[in-house]
């Protein structure tokens, strides 16, 4: 549904993108995970053809993203980051606005946006601009759906957005998805990935590595140890003189420390005793997608 | 001797015509405390912060920060914290050392104590191979690490930061989290807006609000304890459900 060809695209002298290739299967839920400044706005603005790239070739179903930027418009949903509404109509009026633009009216799609739409209703009069960080990304995807398009283009549409209202969204994408519709979104939260088809990590305009979620956290390339203790920046210090360490960083209570195959629990739990930490659980733990990027990262940039 | 408390809310109140947006919350943060301070959408944290940092005033209650009343002393108030926000930070079109001169010279700092502020965040953060650049040309990690150094600038008693690490890469998140655990060492309080739920469990203790009021609130351990949960991210779902 989607294929991007060596897409490169340059602002100045800052590279944006890097020769990006991937594509995107028909009825596909796929995720671009990186943080900001990792070109993924710039991508979603090439493949709605609001932007040429400086080299390279993209297709969203088919047609030219540079030469039939007309027939793209059509079948496509956009959220953009930013300013997606009219923030001084009310609700039911952007959705009018966006659903006439398009020549159609709210009724003749509206099965489409049922479920979302039911909880806005009770703000139907309400300004866009007054409504809540969940509320007005609800509108915004409703405003997108409104033309039942074949492919959705979400460009960070959680950020900013509490966890509850974040579940609630990708349920919403779930179930979008089931109906047929092909998805490429965009987050920084890693753990947004677990809920794609498959997932490309981004960074400064490159792909890191693109695959299933469960693919990628299993190809972490260490092993993996939880440890609970009751200082989490005091065990931090002290993993840092552990001479075997690969990495170790906090994940909410908890550390995870990346070490060879050769190292045991007993090795750890040594040195850390050594330190005087009070040790409260260790165990040997899966990898979060959040650990396989930090670990990409790090061959990167060697940290800075 | 009894533990210096940086903010005393009783009460708090704020109402929009009939809506009440925060409706009298109270609640104590000690010195030196990391206070994650979490909601869902439109649940009042932003109203909430608005009146602690004097911006917006209240309709109820009272509350003092820094020692200073919010409603009788809010430019004093202003001085005395310092506020850092993920959109608004520093001046892009001013370079690193610029906007540092800027924040010292709006904070009241001599040229000596400025300089001498300079040259700590520079050498601390490495930063001295653009301290001359623009800051629209410094990557988004390394802002936030910068924007955070200078809203301590004036050594004030509590900072205050709002979401200050969305979008920003999952390393240089935890780098951001030492500088908020270094300056809660060197005493400062902080007072810290969150979506992301591991970082909620960094903070000593968390505040959770539903529709205006705070549905909860204690260290990690409480709440997992009370709510029956395994991580924050639970306790925040069956809290804002």
């Amino acid at each position: 549904m989607i294929a991007i060809q060596n897409i490169s695209k340059s602002y100045g002298d800052v590279k944006a993108l890097n020769s990006i290739s991937f594509r995107v299967e028909k009825g596909q839920l796929f995720g671009l995970i990186g943080p900001d400044g990792s070109g993924k706005t710039s991508l979603f603005r090439i493949l709605t053809s609001l932007l040429k790239p400086t080299s390279g070739k993209a297709t969203v179903a088919g047609f030219n993203t540079v030469t039939d930027y007309k027939d793209i418009r059509k079948i496509v949903g956009y959220m953009p980051e930013r300013f997606s509404l009219y923030m001084d109509l009310t609700v039911e009026e952007n959705l009018k606005f966006f659903a006439t633009v398009f020549n159609t009216t709210i009724r003749e799609n509206y099965h489409l946006i049922e479920e979302i739409y039911q909880m806005l209703e009770p703000f139907k009069n309400r300004r866009a601009g007054d409504l809540s960080g969940g509320m007005k990304q609800k509108l915004a995807l409703s405003c997108a759906l409104i033309h039942k398009p074949e492919i959705l283009l979400l460009d960070e549409p959680t950020t900013g957005v509490d966890p509850v209202s974040r579940k609630d969204f990708w349920d919403i994408l779930k179930k979008l998805q089931k109906s047929g519709i092909t998805t490429l979104v965009s987050t920084p939260f890693m753990d947004d990935a677990e809920l794609c088809d498959e997932v490309a990590l981004v960074q400064k305009g490159e792909i890191l590595k693109m695959d299933t979620p469960q693919n990628l956290a299993n190809g972490f390339p260490h092993k993996l140890w939880k440890i609970v203790s009751e200082n989490n920046y005091r065990t931090l210090k002290v993993l840092d003189e552990f001479e075997t360490k690969i990495s170790a960083f906090s994940f909410g209570n908890s550390v995870h420390l990346a070490t060879g195959d050769d190292v045991d629990e007993q090795a750890i739990v040594n040195h850390l005793k050594q330190h005087n930490v009070k040790l409260i659980s260790i165990a040997i733990i899966k990898a979060h997608i959040e650990d396989v990027f930090m670990d990409l990262m790090s061959h990167e940039k060697g940290s800075s | 001797m009894t533990e210096e408390k940086v903010i005393v809310a009783n009460n708090l109140t704020r109402t929009f015509g009939k809506f009440t947006a925060v409706d009298h919350i109270s609640f104590d943060v000690r010195r030196g405390e990391i206070f994650g301070f979490l909601g869902a959408n439109g649940a009042g944290k932003t109203t909430a912060t608005k009146m602690l940092t004097g911006i917006l005033s209240s309709s109820g209650g009272y509350a003092t920060v820094a020692g200073f009343d919010i409603k009788k002393h809010r430019n004093r108030l202003k001085k005395n914290i310092g506020y850092m926000s993920q959109k608004f930070s520093l001046y892009e079109d001013l370079t690193l050392k610029e906007n540092i001169r800027f924040y010292g010279g709006i904070y009241g700092l001599s040229k000596k104590e400025t300089a001498a502020k300079t040259g700590e965040i520079v050498e601390r953060l490495d930063l001295k191979q653009i301290e001359n650049t623009l800051i629209s040309e410094i990557p988004l990690g390394w802002k936030q690490k910068i924007a955070f150094s200078v809203a301590i600038i004036h050594s004030p008693k509590i900072v205050f930061l709002d979401e200050p690490t969305s979008g920003v890469d999952p390393i240089t998140r935890r780098q951001f989290w030492n500088l908020i655990y270094e300056a809660a060492e060197n005493g400062i309080t902080v007072f810290v807006t969150t979506h992301y739920m591991d970082e909620a469990e960094y903070c000593d203790r968390i505040s959770m609000m539903t529709e205006g009021k705070i549905a909860a609130l204690g260290s990690l351990h409480e709440l997992l304890t009370k709510y029956n949960s395994k991580s924050m991210d639970e306790v925040f779902i069956k809290l804002a459900r």
